[in-house]
């Protein structure tokens, strides 16, 4: 096993140029994991960032906040004008596993793992986030939303490295984080959801139901139009979800289920929205 | 083969294999990562014939590889007449549950160490029972107990997973020391403890039970299958265990319990736990609560009317004498559960909430411990204490710590039991050279049994140094450092060999007599809560009672009944073994859940004292299975309350909820 | 030193120094290795436990720079220069609220436990924003049932 240790961005920028093949190690919760039997991974080079100190910040600017690559999990639960402006990142971060983890495992590092049922990344989407990746040619941004391309594919070059995640500073009306599974503190969620609300509009995003976390299109549009006068149960939900996701059969649950639960979750934490202007509750408070 | 009950189970398979994890070639080497690449590169080419998977249905004839029918073990008990019972009984419900395997995820995964001293093999590790490895390494071997020397280490916990796979261990970590001439280390990791070691039976349970309008038991006639794996392991035992206890802890006439342990190709299934009981009483206890909503009678009352009074006999025509207020129990369950009182609040409430239900469930059940019938008696336990050239004394036994708490009662017992210090006793490392064989660390059967042979050895010891029965303190002391000046280099120790307690009768033939000297007694409560939008279930409060004769240390028995009452909201709730040709495809721990401090409430525990006269320490019953015999039940009955709808089937995940209460067409469609 | 202590490749070794324990160590080790391999098998600090190595069950709970994590998802040479505590540096008289609350059966578990519970006794502003048991999460305990845990933690507090 090769382990190449930069102590500056540039330095592994360079490294990276000349052996795209190297895997950046942020905080290893996802690259460790069963390591000792893993025995093909120990064939690889990696690229270790640990070092990178100017990566480790979150910054609050004026218009946006802004997650270093090697910005934790914990980082963001410890900043109280985070819990104030961006709950759902500390909701989402709160259901990562726990503190071990939570204190290792880094934003940047969930979102180039790419996995169908990550932790951070849909609220990240949720609130718009764009990826900011450098290499030696130059810089690149990619709204989150648009980072996925397929199952564990993604728009990064092999000499990019993500550098930032940066969000933009919104007011919000609404939003709301789910991560259902059989147990609370747990790995992997067998469907994850991130609902926001703002001028923007609508943001409803899912994981754990498709090969890659993607907004919820027919379901924004439910939401966006007057069609949502026209849902009354959570099945009316069912053909805009069958157009948005896919999930299957898996190790940890049901198509079927992830579908229902899916549709349940949703009809109920947005019960103030759907149904007839007339029968519509008051306004819920945006939750903490 | 590796020596159990039957020998069936090869050392290392040569020409035929029975499950995909059975062991067929060793490799070692100084480095892992070599031995890991090693066996990489290595391909066991193996000839797939179809395979028996679903031990619940009859194996076609290409499918039988036990006997003429895979069944592994049958038996029977049978009380009165079941089937006229029935056919008199004004009401007869029927009913079908299962319980699905469960891992027992010790913190310290299995392992063993072994090497040469000189012509002696020596195999250290983590197990339950010492002198189960070394009759295996002796038999395999085919080396004398003077050549093979067993000793356990610090044992990260066991659960009846550490009762006989560690043999296996053993054998194939002293079969490549005595090879290589070198000390071999063999440690599984957990994804390899998870896949290929002994895991719960899964059971198969149908109930039809005759009453009369009222509630009152007339028949009961049940029928147990479990699921025993690729070899025979202790599954007869687990079967024994199962049927005595399928009938639960009530009076009824006519009783019929027929049991079957059925060969499949799966990895071999084995102790935990329970060992049967906590699947039969699943059933039994849910089935209390299906009886009762189809006779419309309130479940409590149901048990009331039915649970043994003294004078009444169990299923095996056991005659219960104990004077022990059974009905009292569960009374204290529901005075410190607040339960009348949470049923009126949970109506409120579930009227109410848009989304979440809350329910009460009780289980009323039993456990009897130590060895079952002649068990205790054949295996001829015998114990030893130890004057030490100090004055202090050491307790010889083959009975380990696993976290159960062995170390601190035996000491508890033999300094009260010779007015000494604790400090001034010692528990010898249990090393098969030096301890004693006093029987393996199973069964509930520690303090109850072993623990009551070292207070009499403690007793002998006294007898030895001519001492009155009286002596205590100082002057036993005393005692032990003048006969060591007067014997030097001579051990001074007293022993106990078991002793039947009088009026136990068992007959092994036709299953019926004194199952075990004592049954500890319980009655559980959950409080659960379920989340209508994903059918998930959190238990939101528990209360555990139970008569147990005499609790010896509080704080030790107080964490047997929270730890074993996690485990089984554990077994009920969220640990599920997805299966893919008979092994665990769910081996690892993000896929195998079990229960973290946020997914159990505080376990409230009671104790109600009744001494058992021939329990240790006074009177104590056996007490580290109990616990998980009721929680599963308890915590579906309540699921049951909370939505109405009917778990026959464990664990209650999200998933099979939730097409439970779709198929009923309720409780979802008022949330929607 | 044990055998697993063999460097599969020398040339590939990389020398490793750190705080451990209040002291500087520099260790000669595979790139390849854990943190929890190079404590238990390079250094002889056995008591970090591996009880499933993919971080979910806490037993291998060390601090890095002061903050609980797992051992076993941590290259070593990411410690560099780093400060590492493992159990072996608690004063043993830290245990007693632990002893004393049945917080400890077979004791696999317990110094990881003991790791994060020491951690959260060091914080008690966590305390408003989360639960004992939240902060507990990441130690896995099949024993106990937790109780014995918590009400350890909570004696611990208390005696502050």
């Amino acid at each position: 096993m090769n382990a190449l240790l930069p102590e500056s961005i540039p330095e592994a920028l360079d490294m990276l140029a000349r052996d795209p093949a190297a895997v950046p190690m942020a905080g290893g919760t996802d690259l460790l994991v069963h390591w000792p039997v893993r025995i093909e991974a120990h064939d690889r080079t990696y690229l270790d960032l640990s070092r990178l100190e100017d990566l480790k910040p979150l910054t609050w600017k004026a218009d946006e906040l802004v997650l270093g690559a090697l910005t934790t999990y914990w980082d963001v639960i410890r900043d109280e004008r985070v819990g104030r402006e961006f709950p759902l990142l500390v909701q989402a971060a709160r259901q990562v596993g726990a503190i071990q983890i939570q204190a290792r495992g880094t934003w940047a590092g969930n979102v180039v793992n790419a996995s169908p049922a990550a932790d951070g990344v849909p609220a990240l989407m949720a609130y718009d986030a764009t990826v900011v990746l450098e290499s030696r040619r130059g810089r690149e941004e990619v709204p989150l939303d648009r980072f996925y391309s397929g199952y564990k594919e993604m728009r990064r070059r092999a000499d990019q490295l993500v550098v930032a995640i940066r969000i933009p500073r919104r007011t919000y009306s609404f939003q709301i984080f789910e991560k259902v599974g059989s147990r609370r503190a747990q790995a992997i969620a067998k469907v994850g959801l991130a609902v926001t609300h703002s001028d923007a509009g609508w943001r409803v995003v899912a994981a754990s139901v498709a090969p890659t976390i993607r907004r919820c299109l027919a379901v924004e549009r439910l939401l966006e139009t007057g069609a949502r006068a026209g849902v009354s149960s959570s099945e009316d939900l069912s053909p805009a979800i069958a157009q948005d996701v896919a999930p299957i059969d898996d190790i940890r649950s049901s198509a079927r289920y992830r579908n229902r639960a899916m549709a349940r979750v949703l009809y109920h934490d947005l019960k103030d929205f759907w149904g007839p202007l007339l029968e519509r509750r008051p306004r819920a408070d945006p939750l903490p | 083969m590796v020596a159990l009950i039957e020998e069936d189970q090869p050392v290392l398979a040569a020409g035929y294999v029975r499950h995909v994890h059975e062991p067929v070639l060793l490799v070692a080497h100084a480095s892992r990562e070599a031995a890991r690449r090693a066996v990489r590169s290595i391909e066991v080419v193996v000839e797939a014939e179809p395979p028996a998977l679903d031990f619940r249905v009859v194996a076609p004839a290409e499918q039988i590889q036990y006997g003429p029918d895979n069944v592994l073990k049958r038996l029977k008990i049978e009380k009165g007449d079941v089937e006229r019972a029935l056919a008199r009984a004004p009401v007869v419900v029927s009913g079908t549950y299962e319980t699905g395997a469960q891992e027992h995820v010790y913190l310290e995964t299995q392992g063993m160490i072994a090497y040469l001293e000189d012509d002696v093999l020596v195999v250290k590790g983590s197990m339950q029972c010492p002198y189960y490895v070394l009759k295996a390494l002796q038999h395999a071997l085919a080396r004398d107990e003077t050549r093979v020397r067993v000793v356990q280490t610090p044992t990260g916990g066991g659960f009846g997973g550490k009762e006989e796979f560690p043999s296996h261990i053993a054998l194939h970590a002293a079969l490549l020391a005595l090879k290589s001439g070198r000390p071999v280390k063999l440690i599984y990791d957990r994804g390899e403890d998870m896949a290929a070691t002994t895991k719960r039976h899964p059971a198969l349970v149908r109930h039809r039970t005759g009453l009369s309008r009222d509630g009152r038991l007339l028949a009961q006639d049940v029928e147990v299958v479990i699921d025993g794996g690729a070899y025979v392991t202790l599954s007869p035992v687990v079967l024994s265990r199962a049927i005595i206890h399928a009938a639960g802890p009530y009076a009824c006439e006519h009783v019929r319990i027929q049991g079957r342990a059925m060969f499949t190709n799966a990895v071999p299934f084995g102790a935990f736990r329970g060992f049967g009981a906590p699947q039969t009483q699943f059933a039994g206890e849910r089935h209390m609560d299906v009886v009762a909503r189809t006779l419309a009678v309130d479940p409590v009352e149901l048990r009331r009317v039915n649970l043994l009074k003294d004078g009444q006999t169990t299923a095996t025509g056991q005659v219960i004498r104990d004077s022990t207020d059974r009905v009292a129990v569960m009374e204290r369950a529901l005075e410190l559960s607040r339960y009348r009182e949470k049923q009126g609040e949970h109506t409120a409430f579930n009227a109410t909430h848009e989304t979440l239900r809350r329910g009460m469930g009780l289980a009323t059940f039993f456990h009897g411990a130590g060895f079952t019938g002649g068990g205790e008696v054949a295996l001829k336990s015998r114990l030893r204490v130890a004057g030490r050239a100090d004055g202090g004394v050491e307790v010889l036994s083959a009975n380990i710590e696993m976290g159960q708490g062995t170390l601190t009662v035996f000491t508890e017992l033999a300094a009260a039991r010779l007015g000494l210090d604790p400090d001034d006793v010692t528990i010898a490392e249990a090393d098969t050279s030096r301890v004693p064989n006093s029987g393996p660390t199973v069964a509930s059967r520690t303090t109850m049994i072993v623990g009551g042979l070292v207070e009499r050895a403690a007793d002998d010891l006294r007898r030895r140094l001519g001492l009155d029965h009286s002596a205590r303190g100082a002057d036993v002391k005393q005692a032990i450092r003048r006969w060591h000046l007067e014997h030097p280099a001579e051990p001074l120790f007293g022993e106990a060999a078991y002793e039947k307690p009088p009026g136990i009768e068992w007959d092994d033939k036709s299953y019926r007599g004194d199952a075990y000297g004592a049954f500890a007694w319980a009655a559980y409560v959950a409080e659960v809560e379920v989340d209508l939008r994903t059918c998930a279930t959190r238990v939101i409060d528990f209360t555990a009672v139970q008569e147990v004769g005499k609790v010896l240390n509080p704080t030790l028995a107080r964490g047997q009944v929270q730890g074993g009452v996690v485990q089984g909201i554990g077994w009920a709730l969220m640990e599920e073994c997805t299966w893919q040709d008979g092994a665990m495809a769910n081996n690892q721990l993000t896929n195998y859940l079990i229960p973290t401090s946020d997914d159990v409430p505080s376990i409230r525990v009671a104790f109600i004292e009744n001494p058992y006269p021939h329990g240790g320490g006074g009177g104590a019953k056996g007490l580290g299975e109990l616990p998980i015999d009721g929680p599963a039940p308890a915590i579906v009955n309540a699921v049951a309350a909370a939505t109405g709808a009917d778990p026959r089937t464990i664990p209650v995940t999200p998933e099979r909820l939730m097409e439970l209460m779709e198929i009923a067409d309720f409780g979802l469609r008022n949330a929607d | 030193m044990s055998s697993q202590s063999a460097i599969p490749n020398p040339q590939s070794a990389i020398s490793v120094t750190f705080t451990l324990n209040g002291s500087s160590v520099t260790v000669e080790i595979d790139p390849a290795d854990r943190l929890l391999d190079t404590l238990r098998y390079r250094l002889g600090l056995t008591g970090t436990k591996e009880g499933c190595g993919e971080g979910e069950c806490g037993a291998c709970t060390v601090y890095l720079d002061g903050v609980p994590v797992n051992s076993c998802l941590i290259p070593t040479y990411q410690v560099r220069d780093r400060k590492v505590e493992t159990i072996e540096s608690l004063d043993p008289r830290a245990l007693e609220a632990f002893e004393r609350c049945g917080a400890t059966q077979c004791g696999a578990c317990t110094p990881g436990v003991v790791m994060t519970a020491w951690w959260i006794r060091g914080h008690p502003d966590l305390l408003r924003t989360h639960t004992i048991r939240e902060l507990m999460a990441g130690n896995l305990c099949r024993c106990t049932g937790y109780d014995g845990i918590v009400d350890s933690i909570k004696e611990a507090l208390g005696e502050r």
